[in-house]
């Protein structure tokens, strides 16, 4: 719902959806409230392929586009995504994670960061993830997804969960930023000039490999200046956390609690999944030592934070799969445990 | 203060509507709030609840693994959610149809014959509202008056008359005082 209205307010004027728990709000709110703005188009698609692919016709012909799902559904949609990042298409793709592989269930996880952060789909490419973790950020960030989107022309992702979905909370709307974009290559009839043409079918190899490290500087550039992070409580921290979106919200829990009973612990919280903060994490082994990622997943981020400080700190993990949503107090425990442990690498299942 | 309490009931009883309707006052009333709705594939007869965290600080988890208060308005609630009240909560519930005793004896349990209540008033479907009104008297989460406003403003698109026998039938339940056992 937040999504929804933040994406209208951002100058959204096109979704097509296919409709999947635990995020159908998205579709919903859109159905309704998309009709009601001039020029706004909402397609209910026969199928994911279909959504992400009309997502991309609108998006050719120049209008700020989106579409949602979840897990299975995003699955679907790859073909898409990678066409998007190929034929260098701005769009917002949302993924409301749910326990998987496979259809799994409905229930909250974060079992997609591996498909989100890789690309997703096949090919040398890289799609921006941002992981939101209140209602309020999803608002904001949804309104950044469209401006990014557009700025480095590709797809954008909003990976959050099913917790995220259906949850709601008060949320202030922030003022949108007026669109820029490059009208150049958008596909509204040549009239008199000449005609363009957008593909992601080049045969000639050198053609292609051209193509590939032009995708790459632009994925660099983003590397460089896109990534995000929050710190909470790191400044006198014998142990940090590295959590994002739901993850984050236990941790900043389970961190209150320890700090009751006199343990210094903080949080590294990834805003940005792909670009990863990877220099802004590694800062903080300058000063600390013992770090434990904690996920709704047998462990994917864990390889980022692994590629960020091995060799530099201690790496423990803490992870629940299959839409389990732990408490606070379960992640305070195993918090505990590590705290006081100077070696050795600990991995809690 | 951070204060978590769990709805639950059948579908079509309201638990959801309770839940949010409260979510909207407490953040009228300038609290941190999350509100969390679950519920099965069946729209009528199948389960469903919400969770409601009310707190003056950031809110970690909407989920409640010990939560402070549970209103129960069928029988299968209350045996799903009893045992996970925290110690020295309260459990309010529909003993019009609920017929069994809970198990626990170290909360205080709330009896109230919330759907013969709105029955007598006319309409069985303000069940949850009755029920909103004692849960209110006894918890104080926030004021009659915060909540009837919010409730107007939920149910905005209804008709005026179904938003005053709605308001009777809060007042019915904020008056109604058996006492607890």
């Amino acid at each position: 719902m937040v999504i929804g209205e933040a994406a209208i307010r951002a100058g959204c004027r096109f979704y097509a959806g296919y409709p999947i728990t635990p995020q159908n709000e998205i579709p919903e709110y859109m159905a309704e409230h998309l009709r009601q703005v001039e020029g706004g188009v909402f397609i209910q698609s026969e199928s994911e392929v279909a959504a992400i692919h009309m997502v991309a016709g609108a998006s050719a012909a120049g209008a700020r586009s989106m579409t949602s799902s979840s897990s299975p559904g995003i699955s679907l949609k790859q073909e898409g995504i990678s066409s998007l990042a190929a034929c260098q298409l701005p769009a917002v793709i949302v993924n409301m994670m749910r326990g998987g592989p496979g259809l799994g269930n409905i229930s909250p996880s974060q079992g997609d960061y591996f498909q989100a952060t890789r690309g997703g789909g096949h090919g040398d490419y890289r799609v921006i993830v941002l992981g939101p973790a209140t209602a309020q950020e999803m608002a904001d960030l949804t309104m950044d997804a469209f401006t990014l989107a557009d700025q480095y022309r590709t797809p954008v992702m909003i990976l959050a969960d099913g917790m995220m979905g259906q949850m709601m909370e008060p949320v202030v709307f922030k003022e949108p930023q007026p669109r820029v974009y490059p009208e150049i290559y958008i596909m509204k009839g040549a009239g008199a000039g000449k005609s363009k043409f957008i593909r992601g079918l080049i045969l000639d190899p050198l053609d292609m490999e051209e193509h590939n490290w032009t995708l790459d500087r632009k994925y660099q550039v983003i590397a460089r200046k896109e990534t995000r992070h929050e710190l909470y409580g790191t400044d006198d921290a014998e142990l940090i956390l590295v959590a994002y979106g739901t993850g984050a919200r236990i941790a900043k829990g389970a961190i209150k609690r320890l700090r009751n009973t006199g343990l210094k612990v903080g949080l590294f919280r990834p805003i940005t999944l792909w670009p990863f903060p990877t220099n802004e994490l590694r800062d903080l082994a300058k000063k600390v030592e013992n770090f434990l990622v904690f996920e709704l997943s047998t462990g994917q981020m864990l390889e980022d934070v692994r590629l960020a400080l091995q060799g530099f700190a201690r790496i423990g993990f803490h992870g629940r799969p299959g839409g389990v949503v732990p408490t606070p107090a379960e992640l305070a425990n195993v918090v505990t445990r590590q705290y006081d442990r100077k070696q050795g690498i600990i991995e809690h299942h | 203060m951070l204060v978590k309490t769990i709805f639950a009931g059948f579908g079509g009883q309201g638990v959801l509507i309770m839940g949010y309707t409260l979510a909207h006052g407490a953040m009228s009333a300038g609290y941190h709030v999350t509100f969390l709705p679950a519920y099965g594939a069946e729209v009528r007869g199948g389960t469903a609840n919400c969770t409601v965290a009310i707190s003056d600080d950031e809110i970690a988890s909407p989920i409640a693994s010990a939560p402070d208060y549970i209103v129960v308005l069928n029988t299968p609630s209350l045996y799903t959610f009893q045992n996970r009240i925290a110690p020295g909560g309260s459990l309010f519930l529909n003993s019009s149809i609920i017929a069994v005793e809970p198990s626990r004896r170290d909360i205080r349990i709330f009896k109230i014959p919330s759907a013969e209540m709105a029955e007598k008033m006319g309409n069985p479907r303000m069940t949850n509202t009755v029920m909103m009104g004692a849960f209110l008297k006894n918890t104080g989460l926030v004021t009659p008056d915060i909540y009837l406003a919010s409730m107007e403003e939920v149910m905005g698109s209804k008709k005026k008359s179904i938003i005053e026998i709605n308001r009777k039938a809060f007042t019915a339940g904020f008056e109604y005082s058996e006492e607890s056992t």
